[in-house]
């Protein structure tokens, strides 16, 4: 099953690759990952998403705890945590289409974000299934390119995990 | 050239001797005699407060109290004061071109003596045999691209058993790094899966703080190997050396207390238990746990079992020590694990070497697995109780809650069953021998050990079959006495690390046990040994072939020698006066004990050179992929001393396995061939899983 994890490590030159390293090592795949700065500049944030079985994830977590580089992590795959994630959408749209692809984009709650003799370009952000949603009603008219960031996640309250 | 010539003047490159002006050339601090140097304390008390120190987070030395604090200096005076501030007094090395700074500033240390090795491998290995025979951090210096390379199966090799190691490694100067610069190669990257952690320097503010990280980190928690990469610019720049007398890391903080409710779990299944089993490991070692751990052994009535890197964490002349586990373990012991009802696993990993068949692997054992590393605690096999933490911190709170409630052992009943199983299957009896008149190695080792001090001794072997008989055969009574490539089985591994060793402890007799596949994987470093006065001796298992492939060639590959018979050995007695060792050569039972006696009382380096037959094979063996009870080749003093093969166990005195038994060797050794007996009964499975 797939494993959402929030890891909290030293910003530093080499630390992505000590921790995508360690997993790919132990011969799991990452689904998805993404990784910026904190509030602290000190530290970066990645959210990596894996796909293992319990024993496996269980491996995956100890060792990664093992990097001295990693501060500390938090499982947020069946919490009630806030998962976000952004899309651009580059859209086949001749002029007669536009304002069908606009209606859709603003159903969504999307923007638009740059505009093309022949194409849109679709901004959205939202959970993975609303993005699937909108992806699949785009692929009706034709997806030129498509860039997806990868999940982030928070968890909600007070609660810093 | 004429021999006249030869006679006369020697050759460039003939063997040093000791009035040759060479010597002069040499600096104090690499020449100076061994006998200068201290040997390392290591009595309980000593290896206790070491231990402290480092988990404490101060320097192993002076700290900030050296005349050098405070004082302007260049990073590469700064790194030389960081190794003296942490109390390094050994550094094994080779110098080039981004080392050179380090290796100017290293020529007036007058507490550092610098190793200089023959190859980065070897150096590394050196520090390793140095750091595993002291319990100290070894240290080695080399230089960037091909020198830093080659450390990566030392490197390796110190990760896979745990060992302190910091290694540093000159880098090209920061504004060329990732240009492929000459002699430029990103060993931060290439060493990632083999290092405890590694930094590469970006600035001289870093530098003390991060050799006190290396140091702190490689020492402490699960030990391991530490990576130092330092850009030759920075060794060049200027600074104020400032050491830290204290660090703390937020984010590395060792578990060392275990669980006091899982502690009372592990105490209620010990007492419940029928049939107690202790296997022990590398952490026993490190952990300095062997008191706490032969208390918990004797008071309970527990047999304990080793693994090759627990070897000698308890004494071998404890009558509870059952001693070698595994492919090569005896079959008593591997009895003793599939019976029993109750694992306590101290500091081990449940090796793949150790369990053979996983899902057959102690089927009616409950376990409490106790290990400082979490990660190594269901990696493979689930544990009941599982308690992470150091493992004397960990048995010592067993003995006191057993003590506290007053627990006695069950029955002596088991303890009884495993010592009859010992009697019936030993590793060898005296009037066993599958080659008469050639001489056994097991007879040669049980000689050996019979002659050297179990307490007072460093054996260290290489890797293959003459491993597995000094497992077997070699007498331990003192943990960090027997040195031996465990986890990543590195054949060059042991002559080296003999000659750390016996750096690290003068006052030793160390003896490195080589085959002579291994031996010639790292021979350059004989020039070592005899360049820094370290009398080590090498007693060479020499059976013309790379014989534990050979053995699997035999038995599960239908005698199909696929490039394991040498047909080039250089004569070693030679090679070994080459580089002017003593050494000699015997092949004749007669002549064990007067050579041996030879070899010990040599005060130069030595070389034994045993020939044995090469078709001798490792028993007691399991298959690769099988059970570990399901043996090949045990001796059954019940059928009269003969070797037999079977699973498990039939009522003694009968048997339904098969006997092996070798032929009569023809003049030709490579011609013979062993009756491929057991060949038949492996499963192919089972064979198909072979990858030694």
């Amino acid at each position: 099953m797939k494993h959402i994890l929030s890891v909290l490590v030293e910003n530093k030159p080499g630390v992505l690759s000590r921790v995508t390293g360690l997993v790919s090592r132990r011969g799991f795949n990452i689904d998805s990952l993404t990784v910026a700065p904190t509030e602290d500049v000190t530290m970066s944030r990645m959210t990596i998403i894996v796909d293992a079985d319990e024993v496996g994830y269980e491996q995956i977590t100890k060792q990664l705890h093992k990097l001295v580089s990693v501060y500390k992590i938090s499982d947020l795959t069946d919490t009630d945590a806030i998962e976000r994630e952004l899309v651009l959408f580059k859209v086949v749209a001749p002029p007669e289409k536009r304002h069908e692809i606009i209606e859709i984009a603003n159903i969504f709650r999307a923007n638009i974000v740059d505009v093309g003799k022949n194409s849109l370009t679709v901004e959205a952000t939202g959970t993975a299934s609303k993005l699937d949603a909108m992806e699949d009603l785009f692929r009706s008219y034709g997806i030129r390119q498509l860039t997806r960031t990868g999940k982030i996640a928070m968890s909600r309250g007070a609660s810093d995990r | 050239m004429t021999d006249s010539t030869r006679a006369t003047a020697p050759m460039a490159g003939s063997p040093r001797t000791p009035d040759m002006p060479d010597d002069i050339r040499q600096h104090t601090c690499t020449s100076a005699a061994a006998g200068a140097y201290p040997a390392t304390d290591m009595s309980r008390e000593a290896r206790l407060a070491r231990k402290q120190r480092a988990i404490s987070g101060e320097p192993f030395g002076p700290g900030s109290h050296t005349d050098k604090e405070g004082k302007t200096m260049t990073g590469a005076q700064a790194i030389i004061a960081s190794l003296e501030a942490e109390g390094v007094d050994t550094v094994f090395g080779y110098p080039g071109g981004q080392a050179i700074k380090m290796y100017d500033a290293l020529y007036d240390s007058t507490k550092i003596r610098h190793i200089l090795a023959r190859h980065e491998q070897g150096a590394v290995h050196e520090a390793d045999g140095y750091a595993r025979a002291t319990g100290k951090v070894g240290v080695v210096m080399v230089t960037s691209g091909p020198g830093a390379t080659n450390t990566v199966t030392g490197i390796a090799t110190a990760y896979m058993d745990s060992v302190p190691l910091v290694v540093i490694s000159g880098q090209v100067t920061r504004g060329v790094i990732g240009t492929d610069a000459f002699q430029e190669a990103d060993i931060v990257g290439i060493t990632m899966p083999v290092v405890k952690h590694s930094f590469l320097l970006q600035s001289n503010d870093d530098l003390t703080r991060t050799f006190r990280e290396a140091f702190y980190i490689a020492s402490t928690g699960r030990p391991g190997p530490v990576l130092i990469d330092i850009p030759s610019d920075l060794a060049g720049e200027q600074m104020v050396f400032h050491y830290p007398d204290k660090i703390d890391i937020p984010s590395y903080r060792p578990t060392y207390k275990g669980n006091a409710k899982q502690v009372r779990q592990a105490v209620e299944l010990i007492r419940a238990s029928t049939r107690p089993l202790l296997m022990v490991g590398g952490g026993c070692v490190s952990s300095h746990a062997c008191d706490e751990v032969v208390e918990l052994a004797e008071s309970m009535q527990i047999p304990v079992v080793t693994t090759l890197i627990g070897k000698a964490a308890i004494p071998c002349s404890n009558p509870l020590n059952l001693g070698p586990v595994g492919m090569h373990g005896s079959k008593y012991a591997n009895m003793a694990v599939t019976e029993c009802n109750l694992i306590i696993a101290v500091g081990m990993r449940f090796s793949d070497r150790v369990t053979g068949k996983l899902n057959e692997f102690a089927p009616h054992a409950k376990v409490i697995h106790i290990d400082i590393d979490p990660a190594e605690i269901g990696k493979v096999r689930d544990p009941q109780v599982p308690i992470v933490g150091d493992a004397r911190v960990v048995v010592a709170a067993i003995n006191d809650r057993i003590a506290k409630v007053g627990a006695t052992p069950v029955s002596d009943e088991w303890v009884k069953t495993c010592f009859a199983w010992r009697e019936r299957w030993p590793f060898y009896t005296a009037d066993f021998a599958d080659y008469p008149d050639r001489i056994a190695p097991e007879v040669v080792l049980e000689r050996l050990s019979s002659k050297l001090d179990p307490h007072a001794s460093v054996v260290t072997t290489e890797v293959g079959q003459h491993q597995m008989w000094a497992h077997q055969h070699v007498h331990r009574e003192e943990s960090r006495t027997f040195i031996s490539s465990g986890g990543l089985g590195t054949m060059g591994f042991g002559f080296p690390a003999a000659i750390g060793a016996k750096i690290g402890r003068p006052d030793c007799q160390v003896v490195c046990i080589a085959g002579d596949g291994s031996l010639q994987m790292n021979i350059q470093e004989m020039a070592t040994a005899i360049g820094n006065g370290a009398a080590v001796k090498v007693l060479l298992i020499d059976n013309n072939a790379l014989g534990m492939v050979h053995q699997w060639q035999r038995l599960f590959y239908h005698e199909r020698y696929s490039c394991t018979e040498f047909t080039a050995n250089p004569d070693f007695v030679k090679l070994a006066e080459a580089y002017g060792w003593k050494a000699e050569r015997i092949g004749h039972p007669d002549q064990i004990d007067g050579a041996l006696d030879r070899m010990l009382a040599s005060p130069d380096p030595y070389l034994l050179d045993v020939v044995i037959p090469t078709n001798q094979t490792v028993y007691p063996m399991v298959a690769p992929g099988a059970a570990i009870d399901d043996i090949i080749g045990a001796i059954d003093v019940t059928l009269g001393g003969v070797r037999v093969t079977e699973k498990g166990m039939s009522p003694a005195g009968e048997t339904a396995g098969i006997v092996a038994e070798p032929l009569p060797l023809s003049d030709d050794d490579a011609d013979t061939r062993v009756a491929g007996a057991t060949a038949d009964i492996v499963p192919d499975e089972a064979a198909s899983k072979g990858g030694e």
